[in-house]
């Protein structure tokens, strides 16, 4: 063993193994008492000095990337921090006495107001004007600008816990593992870091006071953080994992189990930049439609989403595509709804329970979704979150059915879904078991909430026992069930869920061959062997080595 | 003072890719040229900020001014480059 610092340890959420330098996402600073200015002339040149830097900085980052639509926002952005209005207003504001960083808060202020008086498309800008504004304040107080860092080499990110807001920025190039100190197993750390294929370990407390720049060796298997290691020990653990996973990789086609028994294995995506990730996969298991709609003040008209929708139908033509309609409220608030009085958001109205107040936003969507089918060779299904009753089940079902679809499904997401399986199975043509929230709403437990990961392991034998009532209920009616939570891309746990009578499994599609290859490896009756050990398991650590 | 008034051919108005195109060529000009709607202030044309301001949308009369040698020639590039959709034009320059 090495000398130096013990390891930290954290629950392992997205399996490999990488390391580098620990840094951290940056906060926006807050804007410290104003000082009086000795020398105003130079006072002036270092604020409009920090305007340059994030115009410089913006660019770099823009020069880096290779996505057109990314490209052209940083290009707008920097711009807009370019402004020789900015500046002046800047000058001005030093000249009448005021320090750098409130100089040029005052000058962002301005034009704020008038952004978010105009309304439309410039009070959707405002958001864009905060964040320059928070760079080059940052800049000017000597501090990192805020967000994910973009040092231009590899690094492992560290936060509190990544907010979606964050990921936006991630540039998979540099970043090659994520530590957080909360989050759990369902967090948006988790599932980002399985979407990109990055090994990630998740609360795990003590990483946030690790220096800046620390090399770690972080392994999302075991969920351990080495601190302080060797730069050539950080290169040889990376090799070797690399040669396991080309290992893993080299399996492919459709999932089945040893003896042939078939389960899809499919793909979860957020929009048509995700379909690359689906490649290996025999279709879509989730399209989640949000991605859409994030950051609008207005929903997005029936042409934009039918066009967003061909995008992915038409790629993934002759084969399925699970489309999810919109999953908003909770921890995916939406500006254009408004909801912000609720005093417990995931209980309320979210989902499909949206379309009680908004119902044309459903019927738009549906429309846009037929349309799109249309016009491409793709199995087009489309299923519902957040249902509870064979009644919001049916009705959903009508919608799809009246707008010439022909496959209508919903999530289960809610312990009374599960219960109810069969009730449901008779009025729509399959289910989709969302364990992540599945998790939370069985156990009561936030799926934020590091302190409680425990109860959101998708080991525990309660959430188990739920899905074994889907699958019965499936296999009762003769239709489709699966699981497009992150449930599915666990490689130990897919032939547990295969045994529960799951007929497919949907992840990013990074996991995909890790899981093929599970599967490969048993039998069907051995599978439903497994299933039993987990179910009667008391704990999920029980059940995990009772199934390996 | 040299003027024009031009209506506003892009789809999305002066607003994304196209008022970063107008602001840039305005920034290119050897003259001051300023933009207004109505008979609103004017604002510098090589202003990002003010001239997303103008909430100007297809269709929407806008007015360009500037004053010294070359305004002229400044002011019929501009005014052309309003005049086109530059949204429909994918970015031949990217």
């Amino acid at each position: 063993m090495p000398d130096g610092p013990a390891p930290l340890r954290g629950i392992g959420v997205s399996p490999g193994v990488a390391g580098g330098p620990l840094l951290r996402v940056a906060e926006v600073p807050a804007l410290p008492a104003p000082v009086a200015v000795a020398d105003p002339a130079s006072e002036a040149d270092r604020a409009v000095a920090a305007l340059h830097e994030v115009v410089a900085e913006l660019t770099r980052r823009a020069d880096r990337s290779g996505e057109k639509t990314l490209v052209d926002v940083l290009r707008a952005q920097a711009m807009m921090a370019d402004d020789p209005v900015l500046s002046d207003a800047v000058r001005e504001n030093v000249a009448a006495g005021m320090d750098g960083p409130h100089a040029v808060d005052a000058a962002f202020a301005t034009h704020r107001a008038a952004f978010e008086a105009a309304g439309g498309y410039l009070a959707e800008r405002v958001a864009d004007l905060d964040d320059l504004r928070n760079r080059a304040v940052a800049v000017c107080l000597g501090r990192p600008m805020p967000g994910v860092p973009s040092p231009g080499h590899r690094y492992v990110l560290t936060a509190r816990d990544l907010a979606p807001a964050d990921t936006v920025d991630l540039d998979p190039e540099q970043v090659v593992a994520l530590v957080t100190e909360d989050g759990g197993p369902t967090s948006h750390t988790a599932i980002l870091a399985r979407a990109l294929g990055l090994p990630a370990v998740v609360a795990c407390p003590g990483v946030r006071d690790l220096a800046e720049g620390t090399t770690v060796l972080v392994d999302g298997d075991t969920g351990a953080v080495g601190v302080d290691v060797d730069p050539a020990e950080v290169a040889a653990a990376e090799a070797v994992d690399r040669d396991r996973l080309t290992a893993v990789a080299a399996t492919s086609g459709p999932g089945r189990t040893a003896d042939g028994h078939a389960v899809a294995l499919l793909a979860n995506i957020g929009s048509a930049r995700d379909l690359g990730a689906a490649d290996g996969a025999e279709g879509v298991g989730l399209f989640r439609t949000e991605l859409l709609f994030l950051d609008r003040t207005r929903e997005p008209d029936l042409a934009e989403q039918a066009e967003a929708y061909r995008a992915v139908f038409a790629a993934m033509s002759g084969r399925r595509v699970v489309i999810r309609t919109l999953d908003a409220g909770a921890d995916k608030p939406l500006p254009f709804l408004h909801q912000t009085d609720e005093p417990n958001p995931a209980l309320g109205v979210r989902g499909l329970r949206l379309v009680r107040q908004r119902p044309e936003l459903l019927h738009t969507q549906l429309a846009a979704i037929a349309r799109a089918a249309e016009q491409t060779g793709a199995d087009v299904w489309v299923m519902a979150p957040m249902v509870s009753t064979r009644a919001e089940a049916a009705e959903f079902a009508d919608a799809v059915y009246a707008v010439g679809l022909p496959k209508a499904g919903v999530m289960v997401e809610v312990p009374a879904a599960a219960l109810r399986a069969g009730q449901l199975l008779q009025v729509v043509d399959f289910l989709s078991i969302g364990t992540n929230d599945l998790s939370q709403y069985t156990f009561a437990a936030d799926r934020q909430s590091g302190v409680l990961a425990e109860l959101l392991d998708p080991w525990q034998p309660a959430l188990l026992r739920l899905v074994a009532e889907v699958g019965a209920a499936g296999r009762a009616a003769g239709k489709p069930v699966g699981i497009c939570g992150e449930a599915a891309a666990d490689p130990l746990l897919a032939p547990v869920l295969t045994g529960l009578g799951m007929t497919s499994l949907s992840m990013s599609g990074r996991a995909l061959p890790r899981v093929r290859a599970a599967l490969a490896g048993r039998t069907y009756p051995d599978c439903e062997r497994v299933a039993r050990l987990a179910l009667d398991a008391d704990d999920p650590e029980q059940a995990r080595k009772a199934v390996a | 003072m040299a003027t024009r008034t031009v209506t506003v051919g892009s789809a999305s108005g002066l607003h994304a890719r196209p008022a970063a195109l107008f602001v840039a060529a305005a920034a290119a000009q050897p003259v001051r040229v300023t933009i207004r709607t109505g008979e609103k202030r004017p604002v510098p044309a090589n202003s990002m900020l003010s001239v997303l301001s103008l909430g100007a949308r297809r269709g929407t009369e806008v007015v360009i001014e500037a004053e010294g040698e070359g305004a002229d020639a400044a002011l019929d590039a501009l005014a052309e480059l309003l005049a086109r959709d530059l949204d429909a034009e994918e970015s031949a320059d990217a």
